[in-house]
């Protein structure tokens, strides 16, 4: 048989290529032909306005969240590093800027795409938000330009800027995250409003609320103006639109400072750190399985941790925002709410509960198998197979669905009685869920205390005392929480919402305090029993590393979906209708495939960039030796 | 007598585990769970042993051994043999259950809760918005508490000439008529039901019934008459707040927002 020679394979390739082009050519044509001057929508080639609009948005925003949320411990970082006079901090800090300047110009670039495919694809969309918003948009610009301008000195004046000047970098580095933080909340107003385009009658400015009196007495003529304002209270909802014209009716900042747009703010700058760590870790768990030397693996070993650490700081609060932004879109509408938690979205929420439960376990996992390179953790192993399995339980009961109606047979449903399981089906109301939440995170917690106390003994003479208040504060803290639970499934939801629920959250917090106080104290002049030996980590650790950072990543584009989804066939909800041919809710499965997608692109491009850091580093790295891969190979934290 | 090697003692708990589920929790101390959960759970229970044997390098090798030498071992050739021939068996035993279906209908493949409309409305009548429209009579039970119990006393009246055919005589969805509906009639009786919903919610559900479900999410195949056909307003805010009465839960109220 004849063999292709090199020469017919290049040939047969370019004919491949050319033909690909040409059918993309071909597909892309005639949708940009049509005369579409003052369309409403403009259909984009292919994979229509909607995916396309979706993939660029969500892909800006992983990279934003990833340039945000690095900056935001990067300068804690350095100011540890600045503080305790350890370099190799220091080091690790300008590792992350490294990592962040990367992606600083992709998310950028990202963002004009999205502009480009908005103003294409939903032109009218863009003009009525550009119409309310125009000047955040202008501040926006501005907001960049301090971003932009500030990361650069930050990054590129990293070692200029060290001894006396230090303080000054510092100071650079909080001015990047006032920036950035700014610009995050800036554009999570246009979203929020897509979503919740009301306030509270209390919020409102002057003028909104003459206009919406006005309004109020034109659609109901029988009402005077004294009858309407008897009805109001400060916290009644107000919609900023005229239901009839859709016109606005309030000022910019009624339309900032919309339902939602608060608790998405916190929940994204708390997601932000958590992402940005998963991300950190999961570079450097991909460098440490790379590594070639000894020193290498120790560096990145110890990289991961730390990203790991940060990943936990960010993920331990980030489901109480969630909750809290769960609690405001039932505040603003009761069927948005009913359908995000029971309807058409409820199964979302299932699969939420999988993947954080990969996320804590996960987190868990990485923190035990560390121990195992400490001397002197051997002791906290006893305790390991209890933590599996109230771990495990918690989620268990966290991702029970209330109703079992779609995976389950006639004849199964029969035997059950119905839809819902008799006893299975109480894991599925909230008050369960919430309660087995709390307890995930103080078992999470109490891994880390274990972690940090691995390899040192206390010398304090009150030791035995102080591991009894611990334990009875844990102890107490979990009792408290799970008869709050208890009384979760006895009491009206207004007192479970806004009362019980903050109460379990606030014992849980209260807990971890106490505990990390008592715990500082108890080993302020504890002495080493063994040291850390970094880059001893099985290579197993690495991979959940990465399993996070893309548990973490498929979990801001499921959720991202909901939030989106919700509004269904309104781009500004009660608002603006969507009468283009995507404005069908997609289904889940389609959600979780675009999801998918998108997430393979981001970790490509990212793969891309890290690699693009890497390759220019390389020869550098043979020259000069690690120090601080040295410092840390010999074992300290 | 030899110590059970870790793998023995990780496949005991498996089992043990799945036994729990399907035949103590399923079967003993409450009804039969569905397979597909039950396949959640053990899910669970695989990952909670492959954490605790792989942690650490020298317990993840101990629970490899027997496997590694039952591949590789010379002297383990019948127990090769074995489970040359019993992971084939067990795959087609496997199989074939999952292929040779019985005559058994398929679950009712309805989302969790049909998504209420945005306006209430009795007939043609709109109440206001879901959030707003709230039920006249519920104010009566701090100012008035006579007229609040004269309300659920006529709620009680309504209830039973024309609802506990379904929803049973404790209101726990087992009427004489249960039986024959699928899906089954609400259980006010379940802490999950009234607590989860407005009371617009359930004037909703109860004027509108069956048919008036919402086109996303069909079939519903609710067996619910469109009760604003037969009963007043009044009737059925009042039997709303009988159910509340009854069974001691409240509906969802919503308290002040941020």
């Amino acid at each position: 048989m004849r063999r292709c020679t090199s020469q017919t394979k290049k040939r047969i390739f370019l004919i491949i290529g050319f033909v690909l082009l040409g059918f993309v050519l071909f597909s892309i044509v005639p949708a940009f032909a049509q005369d579409m001057t003052d369309a409403e929508y403009r259909p984009f080639p292919m994979i229509g306005s909607r995916n396309a609009a979706w993939i660029a948005a969500q892909l800006h925003l992983l990279f934003g969240s990833f340039i945000l949320g690095v900056p935001m411990f990067a300068v804690i970082i350095e100011f540890i590093g600045w503080k305790t006079k350890e370099e190799r901090y220091d080091r690790m800090a300008q590792e992350f800027i490294k990592l962040c300047m990367g992606a600083f110009s992709t998310t950028a670039l990202l963002g004009g795409v999205l502009v480009f495919i908005l103003v294409w694809c939903y032109p009218k969309v863009l003009s009525k938000l550009s119409g309310i918003f125009g000047p955040t948009m202008i501040f926006y610009v501005v907001l960049f330009f301090g971003e932009t301008f500030t990361l650069y000195l930050y990054s590129y004046g990293w070692d200029k800027m060290q001894g006396r000047h230090k303080g000054w970098h510092l100071f650079l580095g909080v001015l990047l995250n006032i920036w950035g933080t700014a610009i995050m909340f800036v554009s999570n107003t246009w979203l929020t409003y897509q979503t919740s385009p009301a306030t509270q009658y209390g919020k409102l400015s002057d003028q909104a609320k003459e206009g919406w009196l006005e309004h109020t007495l034109s659609q109901n003529p029988e009402l005077t103006r004294a009858e309407v304002l008897k009805e109001v209270t400060d916290t009644t909802v107000i919609n900023l639109h005229n239901e009839t014209t859709g016109e606005f009716l309030g000022t910019v900042m009624d339309a900032v400072n919309n339902f939602t747009w608060m608790p998405v703010n916190i929940h994204r700058l708390i997601g932000n750190i958590a992402f940005g760590g998963s991300i950190v870790a999961a570079y450097a768990a991909f460098r440490f399985l790379v590594a070639k030397t000894k020193e290498e693996k120790a560096h990145y070993d110890w990289m991961g941790y730390n990203g790991n650490f940060i990943a936990l700081c960010g993920l331990i609060p980030l489901p109480f925002a969630g909750y809290w932004l769960g609690r405001e879109i039932y505040m603003f509408n009761n069927t948005m709410g009913v359908n995000m938690m029971g309807a058409l979205f409820s199964w979302l929420f299932i699969i939420q509960a999988v993947m954080i439960g990969i996320l804590f376990i996960g987190a868990n996992y990485y923190l035990w198998s560390g121990m195992g390179r400490i001397e002197g953790a051997e002791k906290y192993a006893r305790y390991r197979p209890i933590m599996i399995a109230i771990i495990v339980i918690c989620v268990g009961i966290w991702m029970t669905p209330r109703t079992l109606s779609s995976i389950s047979s006639a004849s199964e449903q029969t035997a059950m009685g119905g839809s819902n399981h008799p006893h299975l089906g109480l894991f599925g109301l909230m008050t369960a869920k919430n309660t087995v939440v709390n307890i995930v995170i103080l078992t999470t917690f109490l891994s880390f205390l274990f972690y940090r106390r691995s390899g040192k003994k206390p010398t304090a003479n009150w030791k035995k005392l102080g591991n009894i208040i611990i334990s009875s504060v844990f102890f107490l803290g979990v009792v408290v929480i799970v008869v709050i639970g208890i009384v979760g499934f006895a009491v009206e939801s207004d007192v479970r919402v806004n009362v019980l629920t903050p109460w379990q959250v606030l014992v849980a917090l209260a807990v971890m305090v106490v505990v990390t106080i008592i715990d500082i104290f108890m080993y302020r002049k504890a002495t080493t029993s063994g040291t850390i030996k970094w880059g001893e980590m099985t290579e197993r650790s690495q991979y959940v590393l990465i399993l996070l950072a893309i548990t973490f990543t498929s979990l801001m584009g499921l959720m991202g979906y909901a939030r989106s989804g919700l509004r269904e066939g309104w781009h500004i909800f009660g608002v603006m209708k969507d009468t283009s041919a995507d404005a069908f809710t997609p289904s889940l499965s389609s959600a979780v495939n675009m999801v998918s997608i998108i997430m393979v692109i981001f970790f490509a491009l990212v793969g891309f960039i890290f690699w693009l850091g890497l390759w220019g580093e390389r020869k550098k790295q043979k020259a000069v030796p690690t120090m601080e891969s040295e410092a840390i190979a010999e074992g300290n934290d | 007598m030899k110590k059970p090697s870790l793998f023995t003692i990780c496949f005991a708990i498996f089992i043990v585990c799945w036994v729990f589920l399907r035949f103590f929790v399923g079967g003993v101390i409450s009804k039969p769970i569905p397979n597909s959960v039950i396949a959640m759970y053990m899910a669970l229970v695989f990952i909670a042993i492959l954490v605790h044997i792989s942690v650490e390098d020298t317990r993840f090798r101990e629970f490899l051994r027997p496997i590694h030498e039952t591949l590789v071992d010379e002297n383990r050739q019948t127990r090769r043999l074995v489970f040359a021939v019993l992971i084939p068996l067990l795959m087609l035993g496997f199989t074939y259950t999952n292929i040779a279906k019985k005559a058994n209908p398929p679950g009712d493949p309805r989302t969790v809760h049909p998504t209420p409309p945005d306006n209430l409305t009795y007939k043609d009548i709109v109440l206001g918005t879901m959030d707003e429209a709230e039920n006249p009579h519920r104010h009566l039970e701090k100012d008035d508490p006579e007229a609040y119990k004269s309300h659920v006393e006529n709620g009680r009246t309504v209830y039973y000439q024309n609802c506990f055919y379904c929803h049973g005589d404790h209101l726990d969805g087992k009427g004489h008529f249960a039986d024959a509906l699928n899906p089954l009639p609400a259980n006010f009786q379940d802490p999950g039901v009234l607590p989860n919903f407005s009371e617009s919610f359930f004037f909703w559900r109860i004027s509108k019934g069956g048919p008036g479900m919402p086109a996303a999410g069909t079939p519903w195949n609710s067996a619910m008459p469109i009760w604003e056909n037969y009963l007043t307003q009044d009737e059925i805010w009042d039997v709303i707040l009988f159910l509340s009465d009854y069974t001691g839960y409240k509906p969802r109220t919503f308290g002040e927002g941020h």
